[in-house]
């Protein structure tokens, strides 16, 4: 990370990058900016729609089932659990980049696995989540559930839901591919040899974006 | 990718504490915990406490938190320097005025065809059928026709 700089240092005097950091991670950052503000402005769409209709959806009333739990009534269980492991996965992501910092292929092998089982594990309880609301009968154009205060609601809330739940599904599934070429190249040995890895760092922020969108998405769907 | 030339980023120096990463894994787990509970305390009361503004804003702040804590930590953005946050920090301010402006544009499009739209007012007051969805909860029997 940043190597502590002397107090004095003329950043912009030329011969060093004046933000201290390598080329590919400043445009992971500025990647992952463009990313934030199409993200931003599916889920900004998704609140003036709901501000400029007259009912919504009750999220406690369609998001409450959880895997071979039945008809039990578990509001926002299955989705903290999702959470859970997306934040849990974004820890050990961390993990892999300080073991990347102390050259320690082994950790880094470690942590890299354990990132993406939970990469995987994330995508499949999304997977079962989409299966059961289709099972429901919530799709694209149709909507199964009513609004909170019994009125016929819109097709706008699973149409929002399943655009950017996906989209955001998909930005999981890149990050696993990802994390598996990164996993590879480490076992391989090409940051060993390269003598630093600077590109688990930058995997390691698209990952961390991911969990950051998710945030949003969990507040917006599943909260608000 | 391959043959980036990399600056001196320091690497070498061998040095990545991990206590803050578990500190603020704790952090957010704990933050979504709460946010949990407050959604819970809201339905275990017919939705009187908290009020839902009040609910609503709470998740509002939480998330931010949340967000912070990411960037701050995860993303390491704390430990650069100073212009490298600024060109992230400064154009992520733009979404204040999205945020407002869309959503201020939403509630009066709302507004504006409850008053002039008769229809679309009365809609509202429509009941769905019932028995078709009550709670949209039973399966599959009639999937399509949501009707707009």
């Amino acid at each position: 990370m940043a190597q502590l700089a002397p107090a004095g240092t003329k950043w912009w005097s030329g011969g060093k990058s004046p933000f201290n950091v390598e080329y590919g991670k400043l445009m992971m950052w500025y990647f992952l900016m463009s990313d934030a503000f199409t993200f931003g402005a599916f889920l900004i769409s998704y609140g003036s729609i709901r501000f400029a209709t007259n009912g919504w959806p009750d999220p406690n009333e369609v998001f409450k089932a959880f895997p071979l739990m039945g008809e039990m009534n578990l509001p926002l269980v299955f989705v903290s659990l999702m959470t859970f492991i997306l934040i849990a996965s974004s820890v050990t992501m961390v993990l892999a980049v300080a073991a990347g910092h102390n050259n320690d292929q082994k950790s880094v092998t470690k942590y890299m696995i354990l990132t993406i089982i939970g990469g995987l594990m994330f995508l499949g309880c999304q997977a079962w989540e989409w299966t059961h609301l289709h099972g429901e009968g919530a799709w694209w154009g149709r909507n199964p559930f009513h609004n909170a205060d019994g009125s016929v609601a819109t097709t706008n809330f699973t149409n929002f839901f399943f655009t950017i739940t996906g989209f955001h599904g998909f930005h999981v599934f890149s990050g696993v591919i990802i994390n598996i070429i990164m996993l590879i190249k480490n076992i391989r040995g090409d940051f060993a040899k390269r003598g630093h890895y600077l590109m688990i760092e930058k995997a390691g922020l698209y990952w961390h974006f991911v969990d950051l969108v998710w945030v949003f998405v969990f507040t917006c769907f599943y909260l608000l | 990718m391959e043959n980036t030339k990399t600056i001196d980023t320091g690497h070498h120096e061998a040095h990545f504490d991990t206590k803050p990463i578990w500190r603020t894994f704790w952090i957010l787990l704990g933050i979504t915990l709460f946010e949990l509970l407050l959604a819970t305390i809201h339905i275990k009361t017919d939705g009187r406490f908290p009020p839902k503004l009040v609910l609503n804003g709470m998740y509002l702040i939480l998330t931010c938190a949340k967000a912070f804590y990411i960037i701050a930590e995860f993303m390491h953005l704390r430990h650069e320097i100073k212009n490298l946050i600024m060109t992230v920090a400064v154009p992520a301010t733009l979404f204040i005025w999205f945020i407002i402006s869309f959503l201020w544009d939403g509630n009066s499009y709302r507004d504006l065809r409850n008053r002039y739209d008769r229809h679309h007012y009365e809609m509202r007051l429509e009941k769905a059928p019932p028995g078709e969805h009550p709670e949209g909860n039973e399966p599959a029997a009639k999937k399509p026709g949501a009707a707009e």
